[in-house]
Formats: C-alpha cells, structure tokens, sequence
C-alpha cells in the first residue's frame, strides 16, 4: 500500500500536502481502493470555511457515498476542477492528480495533531 | 470473443426492429365518413409532427418482448434474495382480481357515488391494516415507502408548531435505509445519528443521550437492517414519549411481524406499509408502488387530504380536513396495488398472514445456519426475515461481495443486497423470503459454498463472473458516470434526454 511520507494523514483516510500556510488534501490509496471506481466528487466552492474533522464535501462510488473530512480548520483556497469531467482521476491518482481542494490554514496545530504516515500505516495494519 | 466491458447485444431496441409500413392488425376502411383530430380536438392537443413510433408486425412486438423478459431476471423464474427489499413472488389470483373490469375500467374523476364497491375496497384494506398495525389513523394515498417517511415527518412538524413548541431534531440509527435521513432534511429537520452496539441492535445509551427537549421523533427499522429484532423498542418508546416526542416505524421490514407482532402496542406513534413489499404487488422496476400510513388517534387530523369515511350510508372521501398536511399525491394512491392487498389478505385470512412471517423467517434463519460456516455472519444467533453476511474472509483471498453478487448470476439467482447496511464491511444482505421451497433454498446455499470454494481455488474466475449471463460484467462507473437514459435518434440529430 503506497503511504508517501512527506503526506500526513487523518484516520478517516484523507491526506494533506503543506505549501507554506496552505495545504492540499486528497483521499488516500486505501480509501479510493474500498471506495470503488468513484463517480462524482462534491466539493465546496473557493471560499468555504471549513471546521477540521466536520465534513466539507462528498464522494460518490458505485457502492456508496462517503463524507469528506477537513484535515484542518481554515479556508478553501482552490477546487480541482479537473475531477469534474474526470472523477476517476481519484483512483488512478489519489496522492497528485487526485487532489480535491487546497485550504488556507487557520492554525498551524491543526496540520501538526495529524498522524505521521508510519502512524498511518500502523492504523491501516489494524484495518486490514 | 467478447471481453468485459462488451456486453454482447442479444436483442435489438425496438425501435431498431422498425421497419416503415410494418403493423399489427389493418382494419377494414371504415364505412363512415372519415373526421381528422384536427375536428376532435382542441388544437393545442395536436403534435406538430408524428411522434415516430416504432413500426413492427405483431408477431415482431410479441417476440421482441417475451424475448427481452427470458434475458432478465425476475422473481417469476427463480429465487430473488434481495435483503430489505422483500421480493417475494406475488400470487397470480391477487393480479387477475385487480384486473377485474369493475376496478380496471374505473377513474378516478368518476363521481364517489358512481364506485361504492371501490371504496369499500379501499375502507375494507384499511380495516386489515389498522388491525395489523394497532394505529386507528390510516391513509393510503402516498405510492412508495419513502413518501409515506415525508408524510409522517411532515405530519410530526405539523403536530410540534399546533402545540407551540419549536423541535429540531430526528434521531435515525446509523443501520437505516438513507431515506431517513434524506427525509428529515427535506422536512428542515437535522439529523442526529446513533451508533449501534454490538449486538447489532440500536445502542440504548447511545440514544438515552440523543433524546433531548429538541427531539421531534425518532425514525426506527424494526426488525431493523440487519435483520435483528430491536427488542428494547418499549423502553426507546418511552423515553421518547417522555420527551415529548413521537416515534416512527420504518415498515420497511414488516414481512417478519405482519401478525405476529403489533406496532401500535410496542409504541410506536405512526408506521409506514410498503404494500408492494409484503402484500403482494410486484416490484423492481420502478414501480407502481404503494404506500400506507397508519398514525395513532390524535395525529390523524393531520393526514393527507382525502381522507377515507365511514358514513350510515356507506364510504365517502371527507375533503373538509384543516389541520391535513396536504396532499401528498394525485388522487386515491395506486387503487390498484390496493385491490391486489385486500385479495391478498382475504385469501391467506389471518392465521395465514402470521404463517407467512413465520415462514419468511424461518426460511431466513435456515440458511444463515447453512451459510455462517463458510461466511462471516454480521452478528451471532437467531435473525427475523433477513440477515446480512459479511465477505471479509473472501476479500482477504482477492474476492469482494461485489464479486461474489455477480458470481451468483451465473447460478441463475439475484444477487443479494451488496454493501448496505454501510456499518458491515463487504455486506451481502440476504432475506429468501417465505414462498422459497427447501430445494430452491439449498440451490442458493449450494452456490454461495460453491463461490467460497471458488474463492480460494480460482478467485479470478469469481472475479471475471458473471460469465454465464446474456450481458458480461457491466461497467458500472461508466454508466454512473455518462448518464444516458433514453434512446436516441442519432441519425436524425435527435438529442433524446
């Protein structure tokens, strides 16, 4: 299961990339294999607060609709408007191309309190 | 050779098969002088253009769709265990009465004086039904098990502000079908969840601690999704009574309780029936449904408008209503799917309904103990009409209960409910229902074992399934994904939507 390192994660399998006070955040290689092929991604527009841990969008697969999660608290920034026309890119790209919004970070702690990605795959060794 | 994703088309759309001047039966010219619609017809009910209708012989139309019936699968051919759904077959006699002319060839426009025996009908159905539920309130006017939910969470809104008092929430656990919690957002309602315990049933404290002077009614499945009796509905009945607040059943499952077990005395304030689940209206292909509301005495001011009467001189429709909540769908409901419940119950009387529920879960129980060696049950001991496995052992060898649901097709059976209810990884919910015979539930239970088996010698054959289906493996996010649901005339620039 590919866990890249420099990422830090949430339990409920989303992943944030750090540029300085913004960070991207995706779903992980795990949450898009049990989620099945995805069909429509649901995301706020640019702009949104969002409340870390508090849902902030939604993700259609074939099986079933899943609650996105905010990583941290703050304001999104950008959309990936590419998942519109190509929601697949979720599976085939979870950690890049995949990508669903960019947040403005509220307080760095938020960022800091996130698991490691050993401590990720730990959880996931407990999952599996 | 086809692969996956190429289903290999075995009969064309009929529109296809037109071909121009092919027709069923020519008439004799008339001998009367011919009048064009032009002279029958207010304008603005004349097309433009013909409609461009397919044009086939009789012979053709007949084949083409008996033809389309073999390649797809229903309850009339073999076994349907589709969990929450009840298909159960539907006794032939039940459509032959509904088809009767009296109750086929009558509107609803027609004056009330016009159909007594229609309405004695509908008012003898609601006799049953209010027996069966233990509520005095009923309407039968909402088609789907769904809009009976609005109805009812209308109804509790309208209950609330007549009293003055400001509520905000609905309680839902997290087992229950997604209409309930979509129904209490489009009433403006929040939603609060709670979890289950281990056991599979509601956790009691869990909702000790969400019933709070917010409350406006609790929505609970019973038995619910799992197919496991919530056997301390009386204390949540009066823990939300307490509150006052109001408790619904979704009937959703009403196929294991249907005289055995009486809503009304467990507490339960209103209830919906799906009369096209268990009293026999068939169901799968978009309906018609039919769906009843039964409330106890002090909320039936607050029914949909027309409401069904009993007067000295027989039924009538009492549309003097004030308090109603309005009318939640044209006319009387699907009077139809009405007559097919009344035959149904009248034929079976009432020793035979609770026979049926006791069957339905018998049957359900006999195969949970065939299946739980070789699949991981949800939960342990005794279920009601239902139960759900889960395909985690089969996953771990690289085959998913999605697979496992295609596998079956090639057994010749329906595949299960797949990945509902959401709180069990890889759910197959399975739920036979009573007019299985033991033979037909041991096929079934041969081919599950036969697909463990598989899943450890050859995974991708159970992975590549079905392979034995008049149409391969579908792609599934394909056609999620690019919507296109009508047939459409390309040649002619047509853009059906």
């Amino acid at each position: 299961m590919n866990v890249p390192k420099d990422l830090r994660y949430t339990k409920e399998h989303e992943w944030i990339r750090t540029h300085g006070g913004e960070v991207e955040v995706g779903i992980t290689e795990y949450a898009q294999g049990e989620l099945g092929d995805v069909i429509f991604v649901d995301l706020p527009a640019p702009g949104t607060k969002v409340e870390q841990m508090k849902a902030f969008g939604s993700i259609d697969a074939v099986k079933t609709v899943s609650d996105l999660f905010a990583p941290v608290s703050g304001e999104i920034t950008a959309v990936n408007e590419s998942l519109k026309d190509n929601p697949a890119l979720v599976n085939q790209s979870p950690y890049e191309q995949g990508w669903m919004v960019k947040i403005r970070v509220a307080k760095d702690a938020d960022a800091e309190g996130l698991l490691s990605a050993d401590a990720y795959e730990k959880l996931l060794g407990a999952t599996a | 050779m086809s692969t996956v994703n190429e289903p290999t088309v075995v009969e064309p759309t009929i529109r296809e098969l037109s071909v121009p001047g092919h027709r069923g039966p020519r008439l004799q010219p008339l001998d009367i002088p011919a009048r064009g619609a032009e002279a029958l017809l207010p304008g603005v009910a004349i097309r433009d253009r013909a409609p461009g209708l397919p044009e086939v012989s009789e012979p053709a139309a007949v084949r083409h769709f008996v033809n389309l019936s073999t390649l797809n699968h229903h309850i009339d051919k073999a076994l349907y265990p589709l969990g929450s759904c009840t298909m159960k077959y539907n006794p032939k006699l039940n459509d032959e009465i509904a088809r009767l002319p009296g109750f086929a060839g009558i509107h609803p426009l027609q004056p009330e004086e016009s159909v007594p025996g229609a309405l004695s009908v509908i008012g003898d159905l609601h006799e049953w039904l209010r027996t069966i539920m233990g509520m005095p309130g009923i309407t039968t006017q909402p088609v789907a098990g769904a809009q009976c939910e609005l109805t009812a969470i209308l109804i509790a809104r309208a209950y609330h502000a007549e009293r003055g008092d400001v509520r905000e929430e609905v309680i839902v656990p997290d087992s229950a079908h997604g209409t309930n919690p979509s129904t209490v957002s489009q009433v403006g309602y929040k939603v609060v969840t709670v979890k289950s315990g281990a056991d599979g049933r509601i956790d009691l404290e869990a909702v000790r601690r969400a019933i709070s002077p917010r409350t406006a009614a609790m929505m609970l499945t019973n038995p619910n999704t799992l197919g496991i009796f919530e056997k301390e509905v009386g204390t949540i009945a009066q823990w939300i009574h307490e509150a006052g607040a109001l408790l619904y059943l979704d009937g959703a499952n009403l196929n294991a309780m249907v005289g055995l077990a009486n809503p009304g005395a467990m507490g339960f304030d209103f209830a919906h029936i799906n009369l096209h689940k268990t009293f026999s209206t068939p169901h799968g292909g978009g309906g018609p449904g039919g769906g009843v509301l039964c409330v106890r005495a002090d909320l039936e001011p607050y029914l949909p408008t027309p409401v069904l009467v009993r007067s000295e001189s027989g039924y009538r429709w009492d549309f003097d209503r004030p308090r109603s909540v309005g009318r939640v769908h044209s006319y009387y409901g699907n009077f139809g799917i009405l007559v097919r419940a009344l035959a149904y119950l009248r034929s079976l009387g009432a020793s035979g309904v609770a026979e049926v529920s006791r069957e339905a879960i018998l049957n359900a129980n006999y195969l949970k103990a065939r299946l739980q060696d070789a699949y991981q049950p949800s939960h342990e001991g005794p279920c009601m009409h239902e139960f759900v496995l889960s395909a985690v052992r089969q996953k771990a060898r690289g085959v998913k209960a999605l697979d496992v649901a295609k596998r079956l097709l090639d057994f010749g059976v329906h595949a299960p409910t797949t990945y509902f209810p959401l709180i069990v990884d890889e759910a197959l919910m399975i739920e036979p229902t009573e007019t299985e015979s033991k033979a037909s539930l041991d096929a079934f239970a041969e081919a599950m074992l036969a697909i463990d088996r598989e899943s450890i010698e050859d995974p991708e054959s159970v992975r590549r399934a079905p392979t034995r289906t008049p149409v391969r493996r579908l792609d599934e996010a394909r056609a999620a994904r690019q919507l296109v649901l009508t047939w459409q005339d390309l040649e002619a620039g047509g853009s059906g939507v």
